[in-house]
């Protein structure tokens, strides 16, 4: 039954993935629809942290920044291919949270958020200020992946919005189908219920500190690949990637769409990173709108959009 | 020598700040368990609204009140419009709302006011006062003036007040609070006001020394809350010594170290104090109950 | 050598002394009970022996071996397990996912089978299933399996947390207070599986204010008043001992009133 829940989940997010384009105006969107994937890559890392496992992080925007400047400086300093400097990045992601996971995640509630906090800024500002290596916040150039040349070659010529459109997509599938095997797993049932007791978890023979640091290592790696990918698609990358204002906006995809659930996070990812670009007419009140979302979710849909309209289906068809 | 007592002076100037961020933080967090993570648009609020009545005629000293107290009316209305309706809420629910409502007034002053860099004229001039060969401005006096006459005054209030003790009472137990007849619901909202209140003057008084715009809070709320869990959650004198503290290491490494790495050096600290003493310096420690 | 040896085990809350100098021992097979006031540190003490509470004093042994403050996953994997007073139930998970996590120690393998969902990890987890549905039907459950553990009645989660804990496949079990808030059937049905579990060899460790149960399936008590034990011994010489009758009657007279009613 499980299984089953799994494979229509993915199933109707590749086909979104698959039929968005015929509804779009202009080549424009795909890179909008390359960025919402990204962004719900990263988040649907959040969700195993944060939904599954229940420890919160205001700061994994530095893991991204990690992952957006890997694919930056590898080709430039160590002369990695930058699909090399992506999985160079996911390592370092996944062993900086392997480090410091340990005394971090000992934390709980607000001291746990500060800890996380201060990592993330701890990140942006060492990308910030050590200008010789990273460019400093006027940002540096991502050397071209290489890939659509090969398509090219072999007779696929496609733009860099189509390619990055489908390579993101297809990013987001993985990743999803990932969190979703989790979900129905061993591990997956051992992170999830830390949320529901931590004593109860550890009296059942579950290693709470071990499964809390798996979850932060898996999300780290999320948010590193979801950096790099948006490094590469942009060709440019500032520090603003591991800001203490983009570890928020992947917190509040998550909590938006529903943290439990990875369709309900990509979800949250659509709506929040469409928001600006919908009101860049109103440029001014983008801040506004997006806090005054933030609040609104929170008070009258605490479990996110997703569940909370799935809730009430399920209800209305008893 | 002289270098380092000029950096003490600025390093008491900036902690007296964050004290009086992370004091906000503290009452908020004793009567309702929440963060606030809004608590720095406060101290922008109180800078940006004495900056926009003075220019509008007020005398500077009228503004300032005005600031204030239009300031505790926005906590207010933060607590009625945003946390009692969510109350109960899981802490990353509670962390959203308050960070969504530092983007909200940070949105609305921007429209309302404007983007630009603003001061007002210092209380008592700008000549610096020498003291042993270093100098500290005046208005850094009032800082620190302000930052201690709040704390002496909160310790008065909640040691020796009954409404004070009807704060400290629930923050205790909520039930046991209700059920000795304690409405938490005013306790709530005299907190929210009161914090927003002490928000703003510090707004007031350190504005003619570093400015004041739309965007000043967020790095003040993480100070003050960097402070706050520094000196454990949900104590004043911790708040104090923390925002203290925290105000002295940046001044001391911005002038030894690097200027750049000033705010770097903060949060290694406190994620040091944290691995060491998960509770902060003056938490409690406690077996909880299963 | 007994199964578990507590050896003048104690500890202080905030100069409370919530247990101190507590000794007993349970033996393989054995159902022993821990009885008292409320307040008298009969949880506390489970804390303690199971690893949730690090003991101010004493020492704990398992099998023999000193397991005193161990962390409670490492308990769980040498074969203790137990239930709680105020629920500890898994609330968004389903019914039946909260028994698997006590299977937790047989179906876990690597986080990389998991993550891609292989074979392996199937099959361990369908190993695991079909043991948490025989369990589940065990303490009537199986209906339920596929809810959410949250809207069960308080009656059903105290067995869904016996199920969990038998998961385990424990040497020991320790129920603390499992029949409270059940009506008489369902009491009658926690006191028969304590009883069958007992007989296959499973060692009982029970908190119960409900004292006809206690008296009746009880191969040991231990009586403790003020965290002191201030008797032990079997169901008729502590029923008699006048130590106890004053414990109850002076403090807790119409706690009697109700394990009679
Ligand atoms: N974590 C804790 N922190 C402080 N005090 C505690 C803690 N746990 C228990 N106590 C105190 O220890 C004493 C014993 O409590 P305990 O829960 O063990 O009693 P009990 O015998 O299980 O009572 P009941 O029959 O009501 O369940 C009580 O006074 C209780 O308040
Ligand atoms: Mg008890």
């Amino acid at each position: 039954m499980e299984a089953r829940r799994k494979w229509i989940q993915l199933a109707v997010l590749a086909a979104l993935i698959a039929v968005l384009p015929f509804f779009f105006p202009s080549g424009y969107y795909y890179r909008v629809g390359a960025l919402i994937f990204v962004n719900g890559l990263s988040v649907i890392g959040l969700v195993i942290l944060i939904g599954y496992a229940g420890q919160i992080s205001l700061g994994h925007a530095g893991f991204a920044g990690i992952g957006a400047y890997a694919c930056a400086l590898g080709p430039q300093h160590l002369g990695l291919h930058p699909g090399l400097a992506l999985i160079l990045g996911a390592v370092i992601s996944g062993l900086l949270a392997l480090l410091i996971g340990r005394p971090i995640l000992r934390l709980k509630g607000y001291y746990l958020a500060v800890a996380t906090l201060g990592f993330g800024i701890l990140v942006s500002m060492l990308l910030t200020n050590e200008r010789a290596l990273t460019g400093g916040p006027d940002g540096i150039s991502v050397e071209d992946l290489g890939l659509r040349a090969l398509l090219r070659d072999l007779g696929w010529r496609i733009s860099g919005g189509e390619f990055w459109y489908g390579a993101s997509g297809i990013a987001l599938l993985v990743g999803a189908w990932l969190a979703l095997n989790l979900f129905d797993s061993p591990t997956g049932r051992a992170m999830r219920s830390l949320h529901g007791s931590e004593v109860a978890a550890s009296t059942v023979g579950i290693d709470v500190a071990r499964q809390k640091l798996r979850a932060f290592v898996i999300s780290a790696v999320y948010a590193s690949v979801a950096g790099s990918l948006l490094a590469l698609q942009n060709g440019f990358i500032t520090p603003d990637v591991a800001g203490f204002m983009h570890s928020i906006e992947m917190v509040t995809m998550a909590v938006l769409g529903g943290v439990g659930s990875v369709l309900g996070a990509t979800l949250g990812a659509a709506i929040l990173t469409l928001l600006p670009q919908v009101l860049t007419v109103f440029a001014e009140y983008e801040q506004l709108v997006l806090g005054a979302v933030m609040i609104l979710v929170m008070i009258f849909l605490p479990q996110g959009l997703l569940p909370s309209i799935a809730r009430r289906l399920r209800g209305r068809g008893e | 020598m002289d270098a380092l007592l000029q950096f003490i002076f600025s390093g008491v100037t900036v902690g007296a700040v964050y004290a009086l961020v992370a004091l906000g933080f503290t009452i908020i967090y004793n009567a309702s368990d929440v963060v606030n993570f809004a608590q720095g648009e406060f101290v922008m609020l109180g800078g940006m609204i004495t900056v926009f009545a003075h220019q509008a005629g007020l005398p500077l000293p009228l503004a300032a009140l005005l600031a204030i107290l239009a300031t505790a009316a926005i906590g207010v209305a933060l607590n009625k419009l945003a946390i009692e309706p969510a109350r109960g809420a899981p802490v990353v629910s509670l962390i959203i709302i308050t960070i969504g409502a530092s983007i909200l007034i940070r949105g609305a002053a921007q429209l309302i006011f404007d983007k630009q860099l603003h001061r007002f004229p210092a209380f008592s001039g700008d000549d610096p006062i020498r003291v042993m060969g270093a100098t500290i401005l005046p208005q850094s006096l009032w800082v620190i003036g302000g930052a201690l006459v709040v704390f002496f005054g909160l310790w008065l209030f909640f040691t020796r007040t009954l409404t004070g003790k009807a704060v400290l009472a629930t923050a205790n137990n909520r039930v046991a609070a209700q059920l000795v007849g304690i409405n938490t619901s005013w306790v709530m909202t005299l907190s929210f006001g009161l914090s927003a209140a002490i928000g703003a003057l510090a707004g007031v008084l350190v504005t003619p020394i570093t400015l004041v715009a739309y965007d000043v809070g967020v790095g003040l709320a993480l100070k003050g809350f960097a402070a706050a869990m520094l000196g454990g959650m949900g104590n004043p004198k911790g708040a104090l010594v923390g925002g203290l503290a925290l105000g002295l290491l940046e001044a001391m490494t911005a002038g030894y170290l690097s200027s750049q790495y000033k705010d770097a050096v903060a949060f290694i600290v406190i994620l040091a104090v944290l691995f060491v003493m998960p509770q902060g310096i003056f938490g409690k420690k406690s077996t909880e109950r299963v | 050598m007994s199964l578990l040896d507590v050896n003048g085990l104690g500890i202080t809350f905030g100069g409370l002394k919530a247990v101190n100098d507590v000794s007993f021992s349970v033996q393989p097979g054995e159902i022993v009970s821990v009885i008292g006031p409320n307040g008298a540190g009969k949880t506390t003490l489970f804390n303690m022996i199971s690893g949730v509470y690090q003991p101010g004093r004493g020492t704990v042994a398992l099998d023999g071996r000193d397991v005193t403050g161990i962390a409670p996953n490492r308990l769980a994997e040498m074969g203790l397990s137990r239930t709680f007073q105020n629920l500890q139930v898994f609330q968004e998970m389903t019914v039946l996912e909260n028994v698997l996590a006590g299977y937790h120690l047989q179906e876990r393998g690597p986080v990389l089978a998991d993550l891609l969902s292989l074979p392996s990890m199937r099959r361990r987890a369908a190993r695991a299933r079909e043991g948490a549905r025989g369990l589940l039907a065990r303490v009537r459950l199986d209906k339920a399996e596929g809810q959410e553990a949250g809207s069960l009645s308080y009656g059903a989660l105290k067995r869904l947390e016996i199920a969990r804990a038998l998961a385990l496949r424990p040497k020991i079990l320790l129920l603390d207070e499992p029949a409270a808030g059940c009506n008489a059937v369902e009491t009658e049905e926690i006191d028969a599986l304590i009883a069958e579990l007992a007989a296959a060899g499973i060692a009982i460790l029970l908190v119960e204010h409900d004292m006809k149960m206690v008296m009746r399936i009880s191969n040991h008590i231990v009586v403790l008043d003020h965290g002191e034990k201030i008797a032990e011994g079997d169901p008729a010489t502590v029923s008699r001992d006048p130590g106890v009758i004053a414990a109850y009657l002076g403090a807790e007279e119409t706690e009697a009133a109700d394990a009679d009613g």
